[in-house]
């Protein structure tokens, strides 16, 4: 009952405060441009559109969703203490878990709407471009199935920054640094560790591992396994065996479960 | 049973101790006022009754339930001192959630947006609210589904002279249908009529714990009356009274509760040189310095 009425709020805040629409115009106008460009060279190669299109749509996630996600949730419990409505609503008979879940639940319903929108539309144009024959929807819709817990385990990683910094300026400034890192540096990382390596121990025994443990990065390989091992690590082959798919789905599907506990730990510790 | 019970409650930060063994009891339908200067530990010990922070030791019981239980935070009604509602909602919306985690009817929630008077501001954002509508809307959270225990910490701060007059009223209302009700504020003088039992603070000690006569007494505290004379009577009153000049017609001199008829006595015997004369007893700002004072400390 708790969750429900948490969420319903928070759902009804994020419409009024223009964070569904900020993220569907975000995720909408990226798959629209993407899907255009690709469009372009798809007829070309003689590929599936709708593959060429989400393949696209995938790299554009990897640094669009956890942006979004990151942003619905830097202010969730740093807002709270800073209005002082956490010391209320921890004087209802609420418990913490269930303020993160009810915020959580909101949360991923923006994102999803907002990813799934995104994705419609590109749909739609593909269709409108080339027909509705020979068209696969599989690859969007792993796209959309394996996007959603990669934004939930931003969402946590958000309520787990908000909740240690307990201001929401601080919060917010964190949340960019760990985007940063976690989305752009840690590749860059990965392919400045293999190329100083050049084929060594790191590259056959650690660097698989590093590649499944971020979500982003699992995220990625689970959407487009060839492009993304050819584009890190070229001339690599050693890599295709070990990113095993049940690997790549225990860090996705895990990595939420292990942020949202985090935070939860995190949130129990903040004194209203 | 009282709806609150502490006993030689403590809370230590570090080794510092901002509570320090705080015993009070409140029953149902009592209206106690928690005075304290800042940092004198009423927001910390607000807290502790809500479970929202534990104790260093001592006990504290609401109703039958240790703090932030279910059982304790189902029969707690809680405004605390600055609250920022979300501007985007109404002030129904923003009810309505509150009654939802209460279980208590939507109905009953705009049963209240009236009685506290927001009625015709419910469907307009937070945003727009002023100050007092705002409080308002703080006040109707705490009361809502009658809790056994109403905590309000700074209610009136931001509020009208009519506001405040309204917001006692609703608290009378509260104390009087059997909920107890602890207050604290800063505004001392308007609590004076408007509880039964004043509780002073003050380092995170408990210096008083009674009602405004009894602390009035066991103050001592001396009664000023101010003499408004004539012009040229000023000197002649002064020296007849051996007061203490204030200005050109004015002139003042302190007596203890007991002195007070014989002195008025001395003051009307003046005839005429008197035009008006003032009597102020101790109010509570200067029982609350009294009581507080750092050389009480040593007692």
């Amino acid at each position: 009952m708790g969750i429900v009425a948490i969420a319903q709020l928070e759902l009804v805040v994020a419409r009024r405060n223009m964070w569904v629409a900020t993220s569907v115009l975000m995720m909408a106008l990226f798959s629209f441009v993407l899907t255009l460009a690709g469009g372009a060279t798809a007829g070309a190669l003689g590929v599936d559109p709708l593959t060429v299109a989400a393949t696209s749509i995938t790299t554009l996630s990897v640094y669009l969703v956890p942006l979004i996600a990151l942003l619905l949730s830097f202010d969730a419990i740093a807002g709270e203490v800073e209005r002082g409505t956490l010391a209320l609503n921890l004087a209802y008979p609420l418990s913490r878990g269930e303020i993160l879940l009810g915020k959580f639940l909101a949360h991923f319903v923006v994102l999803g709407f907002a990813l799934a929108a995104g994705l419609a539309l590109s749909a739609m144009l593909v269709i409108w471009q080339h027909g509705l024959a020979d068209l696969s929807f599989a690859p969007l819709l792993l796209l959309y199935a394996t996007a959603l817990p990669l934004g939930a385990t931003f969402l946590g990683i958000g309520y787990a920054v908000s909740a240690l910094m307990r201001q929401p300026g601080a919060a917010a400034g964190v949340v960019v640094i760990v985007w940063l890192v976690l989305v752009v540096l840690y590749d860059l990382g990965l392919l400045g560790a293999l190329i100083a390596d050049n084929g060594g121990y790191f590259t056959t025994s650690i660097f698989p591992h590093l590649l499944l443990a971020n979500p982003a990065d699992a995220f990625r390989l689970l959407n487009m396994p060839e492009v993304s091992v050819a584009a890190l690590a070229s001339g690599l082959n050693a890599l295709g065996p070990q990113t095993d798919k049940a690997g790549l789905l225990i860090s996705l599907l895990g990595w939420p479960v292990l942020a949202l506990f985090l935070a939860w730990i995190a949130f129990r510790r903040v004194e209203p | 049973m009282s709806a609150l019970s502490i006993s030689n409650a403590v809370k230590r930060y570090g080794l510092t101790e901002v509570v320090r063994s705080v015993s009070f009891k409140i029953d149902p339908g009592e209206r106690i006022a928690l005075l304290g200067h800042n940092g004198a530990g009423k927001t910390t010990l607000i807290k502790m009754i809500l479970g929202l922070t534990p104790l260093s030791a001592g006990s504290i019981d609401v109703l039958g339930h240790s703090p932030g239980s279910t059982g304790a935070r189902r029969s707690i009604g809680f405004l605390p001192e600055s609250v920022a509602f979300q501007g985007t909602l109404s002030g129904r919306e923003q009810l309505h959630h509150f009654a939802r985690l209460k279980s208590v009817s939507a109905g009953q929630a705009d049963e209240l947006l009236e009685r506290v008077g927001l009625a015709e501001a419910a469907d307009r954002k937070i945003r727009t609210y002023s100050k007092g509508m705002r409080q308002r809307i703080g006040l109707a959270q705490a009361i809502l589904g009658k809790p056994e225990l109403v905590l309000l910490d700074e209610p009136t701060s931001g509020l009208d002279p009519v506001s405040r007059h309204e917001f006692y009223d609703i608290v009378r209302d509260l104390a009087s249908a059997g909920s107890a009700v602890l207050l604290s504020s800063h505004a001392l003088t308007e609590l004076e009529t408007r509880t039964d039992r004043i509780a002073i603070l003050s380092k995170g000690k408990l210096v008083a714990n009674d009602d405004l006569t009894a602390l009035r007494k066991a103050a001592a505290m001396p009664i000023v009356l101010r003499v408004t004379t004539t012009p040229d009577g000023v000197e002649q009153v002064a020296g007849a009274l051996s007061a203490k000049r204030i200005n050109g017609q004015v002139v003042e001199l302190t007596c203890l509760q007991d002195e007070k008829i014989t002195t008025l006595g001395r003051v009307t015997s003046l005839g005429d040189l008197v035009r008006d004369v003032e009597v102020a007893p101790a109010s509570l700002e200067e029982l609350y310095r009294h009581f507080s004072s750092p050389d009480r400390e040593a007692l």
